[in-house]
């Protein structure tokens, strides 16, 4: 079973490649990559003229909600979801009932995601049991099942001394620690970013420093331990420099942005409308614009969506009571190409970098690339196309997506995953039972 | 579709000055109405009127009330007790049963800042915002800009200072808005625990000494202290507050010379104002109470009425 992929701009960043290429696919490998690859013989051919081919896009954050909480999503949806937003593999965060804080529950995300056996799904198991913040996971037993890193996402771990003891923990694993960094203390009572829309608009504000002071204090104990720190979806001009500065000194740092921490202020939130309600919060143009100059810069490792599906009565309500978080996997791809790609503040080589090679230096782990031997996960993408967010048409059953209505210019085309086709044009390609949904 | 041309009254940050300017000369002969033998007029016959009241409140709701039964609009009040949210109805359903039973008008007051909105955009009855959490609090700030103008003549150009917990209150909130519209000169005075972030920029200026904050202004707002707020954090003690920030004659005298006195109410007499002050002519905190029945009358006429002639034979 061979698969070509003709005259696309092939971009490969950790092979330095960029350029009109062909790609040869073979069973569930890459065979060659080079220009004019003969055709003779092949029934397979994909014409990806004006598309950019580039190795499969990871997202290291996402929240699967399955087991425990399936009317959000489950890891089917979230599966699909992955594959029409361009993804072939992501990361799910241990935030489910039951918690992923043994190897049994690790192990069943594991197997349904290979029964369902669209992307690749590795699981991260949680800091603490119950995420409680208190006491630690079975972190080796975790490891073994197959977890890739830890995390008590969504609750920060207050506790200076568990994190510091988790930090030593895990360097024995040599796994990485994603930190959700916020000082519960400063956040309370807070809905979105502490400044002038705050006022405006009369709801409590978080201020930036909630993060920054958490950041400030894992990136000492991760300096203390030696251990790897990841913070996630970093959002303030404070962290960025405190993170520069831990990696200039050689601390083992690393650190993702978001979309929507890329792309929106907290300006949009003058509707109450629940769907710009996330965590951390929108915040002001100078952050923003920190955060791009720092993805520029290379002080960002990677772009990772926090995927956070909800169920619609969770978001149709007060904006007090709403729940927090965005649909992120189906609008990734497009929010990154429209407004920041296609007006020139990131290049299309370093996008790519920030959603293959930068998750997978974060994990750890070889990074993706086209080159032959390697399995065969492409992401291939029309930056010329023009569409409209519609949530209804989403794989996600999370519809929560402050991006809703807005006309975006490049999107995923095309998600080969082992070598097949598993979605094109924002529609999965059906070639197996995926079971109920 | 009466007189007021937006569907809701949901606050002042995004009323024009003209809506202001209608609202408040309506309230004048809603007034004259109050002060007659018999305070009915048929105006709104045939209206039905509903306070939804997720917060208790018995001034708010009691002068929403009677102002629709003064126009002879059927008002009727529910207070949504925790215990009903509890049960599970989400307030979207809770809205939509009373507008199915003919509600024209939802008046409602909402712990959560923005949920009138949220109610607004589900619901084909009108709402008007009787206070929503932190935020704004429309007809409490229109009555305390139709008590200025009653005895100041005007709004333009006058010199207000709100003192207090300006963060987490929406009369203050409202009333920048509102008087920011007039070229008001705007000072918000508290300890800088309960100052917003980044209020200068709605173009207030911030004090956090009440003396050189009160110095030649025309009105005081007192806003009333909420005790709770307090636990020792925000600030140290009801003692050192009102060390710092009651408000009493002697403060007058640092205002300008027929300066005066509004409160929200309920006064936390001896804590946020002095009793002297307090019973002063100069404070007006009754006098708002029968304008607040007034600006109200004003603002479900303008909803619901028709012309003018109805309210003047």
């Amino acid at each position: 079973m061979k698969l070509l992929i003709r005259g696309g701009r092939v971009i490969d960043p950790e092979n330095n490649i960029d350029g009109i290429l062909d790609v040869l696919i073979e069973n569930n490998k890459i065979k060659a990559i080079g220009r004019d690859i003969p055709v003779n013989g092949l029934r397979d051919i994909i014409n990806a003229e004006g598309k950019i081919v580039s190795p499969g896009f990871i997202d290291i954050h996402v929240h699967l909600r399955d087991p425990g909480y399936e009317y959000k999503e489950d890891i089917i949806t979230g599966s699909k979801s992955a594959a029409a937003g361009g993804f072939t593999t992501i990361c799910c965060m241990p935030n489910t009932d039951p918690v992923i804080h043994d190897g049994v529950v690790a192990k069943y995300v594991l197997n349904r995601s290979r029964e369902v056996g669209l992307v690749d799904i590795l699981p991260i198991g949680s800091i603490t049991r119950n995420l409680e913040g208190e006491e630690l996971s079975e972190m080796a037993e975790l490891a073994e099942a197959g977890c890739v890193a830890f995390s008590d996402d969504g609750n920060p771990v207050m506790r200076s001394d568990v994190m510091r003891h988790a930090l030593d923990y895990v360097r024995m694993l040599n796994l990485p620690i994603f930190s959700h960094c916020e000082d519960l203390n400063l956040s309370r009572n807070g809905l979105v970013h502490e400044g002038y829309y705050s006022t405006l608009y009369g709801l409590q504000g978080i201020p930036a420093q909630a993060e920054d002071v958490m950041v400030a204090r894992d990136v000492g104990l991760a300096t203390l331990t030696g251990a790897r720190l990841h913070v996630c979806h970093i959002s303030t001009i404070g962290s960025l420099q405190i993170i520069k500065e831990a990696k200039t000194a050689g601390a083992h740092v690393t650190c993702e942005v978001t979309p929507h921490h890329l792309t929106l202020t907290g300006e949009i939130v003058g509707d109450y409308d629940p769907d710009t309600k996330v965590n951390p919060p929108l915040r002001t143009e100078a952050h923003v614009k920190a955060l791009v100059d720092a993805l520029n810069k290379g002080i960002i490792d990677c772009i990772a969506t926090d995927h956070a599906p909800h169920n619609i009565e969770c978001k149709d309500c007060e904006y007090s009571e709403a729940s927090t978080g965005i649909s992120g996997l189906e609008t990734a791809v497009p929010v990154i190409m429209d407004k920041l790609v296609n007006v020139g503040l990131l290049s299309i080589t370093d996008m790519i970098r920030l959603f293959t090679v930068g998750p997978c230096r974060v994990l750890g782990i070889d990074p993706v690339r086209l080159s032959p031997g390697y399995t065969a996960d492409i992401t291939i993408i029309d930056p010329n196309e023009v569409r409209r967010v519609n949530p209804a048409t989403f794989y996600s059953k999370g519809k929560n997506t402050p991006f809703k209505g807005m006309e975006l210019r490049g999107w995923p085309w095309m998600t080969i995953k082992g070598g097949r086709i598993i979605a094109r044009e924002g529609h999965l390609v059906q070639s197996m039972s995926l079971g109920s949904q | 579709m009466g007189l007021f041309k937006r569907k809701d009254l949901l606050g002042l940050r995004n009323v024009e000055k003209e809506e202001i300017k209608t609202l408040l000369e309506t309230a004048v002969p809603m007034r004259d109405i109050i002060t007659r033998a018999i305070k009915k007029v048929p105006a709104l016959k045939g209206k039905a009127i509903v306070n939804v009241f997720y917060e208790n409140s018995t001034r708010t709701s009691t002068s929403f009330e009677l102002a629709g039964k003064y126009l002879s609009a059927d008002t009727i009040n529910l207070s949504v007790s925790r215990s009903s949210v509890q049960k599970g109805e989400s307030l979207k359903d809770t809205i939509k049963t009373i507008e199915m039973m003919g509600a024209d008008i939802l008046v409602m007051r909402h712990p959560s800042s923005g949920a009138p909105h949220y109610v607004a955009r589900n619901t084909s009855a009108r709402v008007i915002n009787a206070g929503d959490g932190i935020n704004e609090h429309p007809t409490q700030a229109l009555l305390d800009m139709y008590s200025i103008l009653r005895h100041k003549g005007t709004l333009e150009g006058l010199k207000i200072a709100i003192v207090g917990d300006i963060l987490h209150s929406r009369v203050a909130r409202s009333n920048i808005f509102g008087l920011s519209k007039f070229g008001c000169e705007l000072r918000v005075i508290g300890p800088s625990t309960l100052i917003p972030s980044n209020i200068e920029k709605l173009g207030v200026k911030v004090y956090s000494n009440l003396e050189s904050g009160l110095r030649d202004v025309d009105i005081i707002n007192v806003l009333r202290i909420q005790k709770e707020r307090q636990q020792g954090v925000l600030f140290p003690s009801v003692d050192e507050y009102q060390e710092l920030y009651m408000v009493t004659p002697r403060h007058l005298d640092l205002a300008a010379d027929d300066a005066i006195v509004l409160h929200p109410g309920p006064m936390n007499r001896g804590i946020e104002i002095s009793t002297e002050l307090a019973e002063s002519p100069r404070c007006l905190v009754n006098e708002q109470v029968t304008n607040g029945v007034a600006v109200r009358m004003a603002i479900l006429y303008l909803m619901l009425g028709g012309g003018k002639d109805e309210i003047t034979y």
